[in-house]
């Protein structure tokens, strides 16, 4: 565990290197036995506590929010089940708004760094977190991944969560807009069927569109689900494979217009 | 699955504060809407709590009902899911079952 911030994540690996190499911390307490006699103890006593918690995550969010506030940094957190076509889109949108707008990746997956190397590819700047048996990333992974990927100045740096419509809805990472993804090959009512996803992000980009007239996805019903979980969602249309649409969602990151007032819990 | 990650940080927590006495109980609060599965999230406290001063302690969840209050009207609804409307079709804001609280220990 990381004794300054209580990182616990024994199988993540961040950049294919465990981020604190071959550290050892005396004092991990998950290694320790106690074995305390407390032959003539008193009676059981109640401890308060009152804590978040989530607490120890949203303060490593909070100063990764910060930093990034700092460099002036304009994070996006992207989310969506697997295969909704994150990565497909950060590609389309490195090749095409890499040359005027300076974007970094970081890459959140279980397992490879296969997403890594399609975004170093574009000739972005990308680390790739693998969370192991993790289900999403959390604000002090992401600190770590920064600490590597080390963005510019005055740019975006765009964060491709673990695929996964459920758990990553719960950890802040310092981000400035959260933003997720539904194609078009999936229900139309999935807003409805993870509304907690739904309700922790502000903008919503269906994706594929280029695929409508060969299946039943009524876009018009996915936005009204979309709205009825979170009414001020932004809603863009698009398809990462034609490029068709991209124009706004390429406004949106270079508007770096932070989106995220109340919209989490 | 994500209810490991807050088994180890309710575990963490009472581990710390415990600074090395045996925690036989602790009691959370958990909102219906907090997206929380309790039974998985016993389960894995169970198994984050080995080798630490919280092994074998057991946890007690407060389960709090989702509620929400009209943003037009201002009258309050219960919700079973993290959003809703309010009988006049306002849009209800959730005011309560979002909670994910450690609220007190019992040390040995």
């Amino acid at each position: 565990m990381c004794a300054t911030c209580g990182f616990g994540g024994g199988d993540v690996m961040i950049g294919a290197v465990h981020p604190h190499g071959e550290i050892v911390h005396a004092h991990d307490h998950h290694d320790h036995d106690h074995h305390h006699h407390h032959d003539d103890a008193p009676p059981a006593r109640t401890v308060s506590l009152e804590q978040d918690i989530l607490a120890k995550n949203r303060l490593l969010a909070e100063r990764n929010r910060g930093w990034f506030a700092g460099r002036e940094v304009f994070a996006v957190n992207l989310m969506s089940s697997p295969g909704a076509g994150k990565t497909s889109i950060l590609e389309r949108t490195m090749r095409e708004l890499g040359d005027t707008l300076p974007i970094s990746v970081l890459e959140g997956d279980q397992a490879t760094s296969a997403d890594a190397e399609r975004i170093r590819a574009t000739g972005a700047s990308v680390v790739q977190i693998n969370t192991g048996t993790g289900c999403h990333l959390d604000a002090h992974m992401v600190a770590h991944g920064v600490e590597r990927l080390a963005p510019p100045r005055n740019s975006v740096l765009l964060i491709e969560n673990v695929g996964n419509l459920v758990c990553p809805a719960l950890f802040d990472l310092g981000e400035q807009a959260r933003v997720v993804v539904v194609s078009v090959t999936e229900g139309d009512d999935k807003p409805l069927k993870y509304p907690h996803m739904f309700r922790a992000c502000d903008t919503l980009l269906i994706n594929k569109i280029d695929l409508l007239p060969y299946v039943r996805f009524d876009v018009e019903r996915c936005v009204a689900h979309a709205h009825e979980v979170n009414p001020g969602f932004r809603v863009m249309l698009l398809s990462a494979e034609t490029g068709e649409e991209m124009q706004s969602w390429y406004g949106f990151l270079s508007a770096r217009e932070t989106t995220l007032a109340g919209a989490a819990s | 699955m994500h209810e490991m990650s807050i088994a180890t940080a309710i575990v963490d927590a009472c581990a710390e504060r415990a600074a090395g006495v045996r925690v036989l109980r602790v009691r959370i609060e958990v909102g219906q809407l907090a997206a929380i599965l309790t039974d998985s999230l016993r389960f894995c406290f169970d198994i984050c709590a080995q080798g630490t001063t919280v092994e074998g302690a057991e946890l007690e969840i407060l389960e709090i009902p989702g509620q929400g209050a009209c943003e037009d009207c201002g009258r309050t609804t219960a919700l079973a899911m993290p959003f809703g409307r309010c009988a006049c079709g306002g849009f209800a804001r959730i005011v309560a079952g979002e909670e994910l609280r450690v609220k007190n220990m019992e040390l040995a």
